[in-house]
């Protein structure tokens, strides 16, 4: 449905974006992730055909972002980085000027309207100027503008920012219910919401796609061991060395504050139930087992600050995996 | 509704719930009625001046001593006040990021700058609409021949046309509003100035070629009740040229 090849924009001699590819298959939802000023609203920028790429191709539905901008338009419900709405319209008044100029007639309009104002629950806000709504209700406006046509293709830059918890989930849920039927590009930087929402991730840094697959496998191809972490009621003082002595085990680190010691082993081993048995049969109590997994903030924090030159790993991820 | 009138209706909309437009229009308004009413004055003491040097009342030419000088007087205000209403066309959408949204609907820039052009232009015929009270009520109290008063308004909406479409262009230009006005003004100055320095450089042909580019002389003929096609196509001329750079403008802007 989308497809992106070698798509390059550079600003002067600024480069925002090198050589940007990737593909979106139809119904699927896929979030961009990257740090800010990496090239997310750029190409969501030249997805929509806002401005044209300095190099490459963009083709939306089958047509080229550059050769038939109306036929991409007309297709594709765009959300901003801020929401683009008049202050001093109403809501209704908004949604309708927007319907028109996306070439709705009158009764689709009518459908539409009711439709997105029934969905984002802005019916009390309806008649309200957007110049006194709240940034979470004008966020929404924003989305309602975006769905209002029912374009196949949404792209969404950021659309949880200013939003409340709840208000965050229920974006959440509205795009997973979008899923299937569109096609959904978001940008974010909020980890969470990536894994929540989306099947693919592309994780762009620096104008660079660093990485590209499905949230759970990203942090698997990043695995080089697997974690254990073990909370020992009484250990003796030198359970480390004598864990280390173990077969399969690589490095042991000792807690830091009297809490869970933490265990490398090699990798596809599974050491839980030999190392379970050893700390039993000797009596020193057992509280916690458990594998520690990857999460997708450790994956973007390596692959993002990789690129940069950085060391692997936060502060407070160094202490709990030493070996990224 | 098609898509350029969406846009009119926007911003007839946006027009109407900011201040500027009832600044800009009681000012205008203003100006329009004391000037007239200075100039029936200044008849009236000349008829009066008349009557005590010949004895008997002089028929008055209202044409030429009301309503020439305020039509002229008029273009100096437009050159002032039109500015400050389109300075905020494009200028707006592109510091409140709703530009976004125009540019990537299905709309062709064509559409966007002629709605944006013919909305703040509905203002102005609005306005110029107003002061027709001015010649009315005279028409209660005195005669005069009407025709040339419409050929002054036709002069006046053309002028108007002009200077929106040149306003429409500095908006374009810039995000800023005050800098889309000062731009505006300056240009339609610096257009008016060349009338000037054509009659200065008199019958050379760089001369003739000022002179025919000021928009004075073509206005000057048709509130003396002059219409002349080559009048109309100039400003005919002058309207598509500057719409057509505001399009090239706001074209120029997505490859930055």
């Amino acid at each position: 449905m989308i497809e992106a090849r070698d798509m390059t924009k550079r600003y002067g001699d600024l480069t925002a974006i090198e050589r940007v590819t990737f593909t979106v298959a139809k119904g699927e939802v896929l979030a961009f992730l990257g740090p800010n000023g990496a090239g997310k609203t750029t190409t969501m920028r030249i997805l929509t055909c806002f401005m044209p790429a300095t190099e490459g191709t963009a083709l939306v539905a089958g047509f080229d972002c550059f050769e038939q901008p109306v036929e991409v338009k007309r297709r594709i419900g765009y959300l901003p980085e801020t929401p683009p709405v008049y202050q001093e319209l109403t809501v209704t008044e908004y949604l309708t000027f927007v319907g028109r100029i996306k070439g709705m007639g009158t009764a689709a309009l009518r459908a539409g309207l009711d439709r997105v104002v029934e969905r984002l629950s802005l019916g009390d806000v309806r008649h309200r100027l957007i110049a006194n709504l709240s940034r979470g209700y004008r966020q929404r406006v924003g989305l309602a503008q975006a769905l209002l046509h029912d374009p196949p293709v949404l792209i969404l830059d950021e659309p949880t920012v200013g939003l409340d918890p709840k208000q965050i989930i229920e974006i959440r849920e509205l795009i997973k219910s979008l899923a299937g039927s569109h096609t959904v590009i978001l940008s974010t930087h909020i980890l969470p919401e990536a894994t929540a929402v989306c099947q693919r991730v592309v994780i762009i840094n620096a104008g660079r796609i660093v990485a590209e697959d499905q949230p759970d496998r990203l942090s698997a191809r990043l695995r080089r061991s697997e974690k254990l972490s073990i909370t020992v009621k009484a250990p003796p003082a030198d359970l480390a060395g004598r864990l280390r002595a173990l077969p399969g085990v690589l490095a042991v680190f000792e807690p830091t504050d009297g809490g869970a010691f933490l265990l490398e082993c090699a990798l596809g081993r599974d050491l839980r139930d030999d190392i379970a048995r050893f700390i039993v049969t000797n009596g020193w109590g057992l509280l916690e087992l458990k594998t520690v997994s990857i999460t997708l903030e450790d994956v973007f924090l390596h692959l993002t600050q990789h690129e940069a030159g950085m060391e692997t790993g936060s502060g407070t991820t160094e202490t709990q995996e030493p070996t990224l | 509704m098609t898509p350029v009138g969406a846009i009119v209706a926007k911003e007839l909309r946006s027009y109407f719930v900011s201040p500027i437009v009832y600044v800009v229009g009681s000012v205008f308004l203003l100006i329009f009625g004391v000037l007239s009413y200075a100039y029936v004055v200044l008849a009236g003491s000349q008829a009066v001046r008349m009557m005590q040097l010949q004895g008997t009342a002089a028929q008055l030419n209202l044409n030429d001593l009301v309503f020439r000088p305020t039509f002229g007087s008029m273009a100096i205000v437009l050159l002032l006040a039109l500015p400050l209403l389109t300075m905020r066309l494009f200028a707006e959408e592109r510091k409140l990021r709703t530009f976004e949204l125009l540019m990537t609907s299905p709309i062709g820039i064509n559409e966007i700058v002629f709605g944006k052009f013919l909305g703040a232009y509905v203002i102005f015929l609005g306005l110029l609409g107003l002061t027709g009270l001015v010649p009315l009520v005279l028409s209660m109290y005195s005669s005069f021949d009407w025709n040339p008063i419409l050929t002054g308004y036709l002069g006046l909406a053309l002028l108007g046309a002009l200077f929106v479409a040149a306003g429409v262009l500095a908006s374009a230009l810039t995000e800023n509003q005050i800098v889309a006005a000062f731009l505006s003004f300056g240009l339609l100055l610096l257009v008016w100035l060349l009338g000037g320095l054509g009659a200065i450089l008199g019958d050379t042909p760089l001369g003739n070629i000022f002179a025919y580019l000021s928009f004075f002389e073509h206005f000057d003929r048709l509130v003396r009740g002059l219409i002349d096609t080559k009048d109309l196509v100039y400003f005919l001329c002058g309207l598509v040229l500057l719409l057509f750079l505001a399009h090239r403008v706001v074209e120029a802007q997505r490859w930055k």
